[in-house]
């Protein structure tokens, strides 16, 4: 059997490319895939939690976060394509209409 | 098998009955064309729920869902929000060409989001909540379509708190793993019951959980989202998210920290003190140097989140009581000092620089000497309202012996006079360069009048709204 340890680490080095990513690309899809990364690497260790505990409300969980996830890129593309028909790029640097 | 056994229902029966009307107004946006209209709807709306809230103490689905004093101090104030936005809002959003009549619909679905926050007894509970409330804002701060700042409002408090609420994912899936359970008593008992106080582990997610609702307090130094996203905001949005979310987060923050890791309190503290010194002095220094008012306020909530956070600090049933009641207080202070901007926002005039207010006791004294009561009152200047909640919160901290982190938070005080008082001397020491037009209507004065009316009797007589707090935090 994988033990927990592995699980652990995979998931930790999931989350940690997702921060790295959401941090040093500059692209708003690619940051928007980063947090997905992010939200993923957590999934991954709480149903090796739930599975380790031999308890459900880990797995429960999941369930919600995927749910959530799905509600929050039908949101976040949406705001996406409103700006996009604004100005023509996917640019969080060009992005400084507001400054101060 | 498991026998289905019915939940007691009766507990989170202002959130069904918030569910189900938040949906009739959203069906009744096709067949009424009036948008005023579904604005009186929603209005009635928070009445039913007011009513069905007054019966709802208790615990429910084993308890996930707790309706004790604290969420009913914090959801009256929900309610609250709820009032004054839409009555600032339904001549605005007009003004603004965005009358839709989905936007209330979508203010109740972000208040249901805080409700459920406020009420969380599991972390599963509270991640829903906080959603529900953030997805509903990240819509409402892009509303206006067509305008590419309140685009990239949306889009920058989108990405930022889609980001923080990985955080608080990531520090949920420690504590599951660490104690085996989600939900917040459970997980106190666990940490008592084997010792845990000092495990880097649980200190780690603790510090996952701040850095979470820090995002959602706009607290320094994660508070980057905050001015861009009240600045591109309709101006009605920015008075509702500069107290909602953030009355919401502070809810969360007390019963997660005081409840789940009240064992804890000394460690958690010295993570809190150095982001409480650090909202107040960023908040207070940068509003400084602000030209544009909602930037300003922006800025300013920034700080009054940080001497919120003192109350929170002193992790006493005293200090909890201060946050409440300052949490009322600013609700008011702060949508008050909104509903003037919106007053100036008229077609084809922005009005929302500084600069704009010059001499306004002399165009519209009326709207001047309101601004007038809000500014002293953000200021912290007796016998405004404002000066009571800092007094209570400044008070709390004393007693829990944090008497350093007060003084600091006296000096920051007297800064913040700077910028809130510029205010006031460009209305009644300079001379108008143009004549600004008010956008007025019934709503709008309605809110003014609640506001400053409340402003003054909780300055002149705040021992009845401290008292009520304090009986709101027994038991908690």
């Amino acid at each position: 059997m994988v033990p927990l340890n592995w699980y652990l680490m995979l998931s930790t080095v999931v989350f940690m490319i997702g921060v790295f990513g959401f941090l040093t690309r500059r692209n708003i899809i690619i940051m928007f895939m980063s947090v997905e990364l992010m939200l993923n690497g957590v999934n991954i260790s709480l149903i090796s939690f739930s599975h380790f505990l031999q308890d459900m409300r880990g797995q429960i969980l999941v369930f919600f976060i995927i749910t959530v996830a799905a509600a929050e890129a039908a949101i976040g593309l949406a705001i996406i394509i409103a700006l996009f028909r604004n100005k023509t790029t996917a640019h969080v640097d060009e992005m400084t209409e507001m400054k101060g | 098998m498991m026998p289905f056994v019915m939940p007691d229902l009766r507990p989170v029966m202002p959130e069904v009955v918030m569910t189900c009307l938040a949906l009739i107004v959203l069906m009744a946006d096709l067949v009424i064309k009036r948008k005023e209209t579904i604005a009186f709807l929603s209005i009635i709306c928070i009445a039913i729920v007011t009513y069905v809230l007054s019966g709802s103490l208790g615990t429910t689905f084993n308890g996930m869902f707790i309706s004790d004093g604290y969420s009913m101090f914090f959801k009256l104030i929900f309610i609250l929000n709820v009032i004054l936005t839409v009555l600032i809002s339904v001549k605005y959003i007009a003004v603004e060409k965005v009358n839709f009549g989905e936007y209330y619909s979508l203010i109740l679905f972000s208040t249901l989001g805080m409700m459920i926050m406020a009420s969380a007894g599991d972390l599963i509970v509270l991640y829903l909540g906080l959603e529900l409330m953030a997805l509903s804002t990240y819509i409402l701060a892009g509303f206006i379509r067509y305008d590419i700042k309140s685009n990239e409002a949306a889009m920058k408090y989108f990405l930022l708190g889609a980001f923080a609420s990985a955080f608080l994912l990531c520090g949920t899936s420690m504590i599951y793993g660490l104690t085996g359970t989600t939900d917040l008593k459970a997980i106190s008992d666990y940490i008592v019951k084997n010792g845990l106080a000092s495990n880097p582990v649980l200190m780690l997610s603790v510090i996952l959980f701040a850095v979470a609702f820090s995002f959602k307090i706009a607290a320094v130094p994660f508070h980057m989202w905050a001015p861009d996203a009240y600045e591109g905001a309709p101006t009605s949005i920015t008075a509702f998210m500069s107290v909602g979310p953030k009355a919401a987060g502070f809810a969360v923050l007390g019963r997660v920290f005081m409840v789940a890791f009240g064992s804890i309190k000394i460690e958690w503290a010295t993570v809190l003190i150095p982001v409480a010194v650090l909202t107040m002095g960023v908040g207070n220094i940068v509003a400084i140097s602000q030209t544009n008012i909602k930037r300003m306020l922006a800025y300013s909530s920034i700080a009054h989140a940080g001497y919120m956070l003192l109350g929170i600090i002193a992790g006493t049933n005293d200090g909890m009581a201060s946050v409440l009641n300052y949490m009322l207080i600013y609700a008011f202070m702060n949508i008050g000092a909104f509903a003037v901007v919106i007053m100036l926002r008229s077609e084809g005039f922005k009005g929302d620089n500084i600069t704009d207010y010059e001499g306004l006791s002399k165009t519209h004294p009326l709207a001047a000497a309101l601004m007038l009561v809000f500014m002293f009152s953000l200021t912290g200047i007796p016998p405004t309202a404002g000066f009571m909640g800092k007094f209570y919160v400044f008070m709390s901290a004393i007693n829990a012996g944090y008497t350093w982190v007060v003084i600091i938070a006296v000096i920051f005080s007297a800064i913040s006079a700077y910028f809130y008082l510029r205010i006031v001397m460009y209305m009644y020491m300079k001379e108008p360069k143009e004549t600004v037009h008010l956008t007025t209507s019934p709503g709008i004065g309605l809110a003014l009048a609640i506001t400053v009316i409340a402003v003054l009797i909780i300055g002149v007589l705040p021992s009845t709204f401290i008292n009520f707090a304090h009986v709101a935090v027994i038991g908690f």
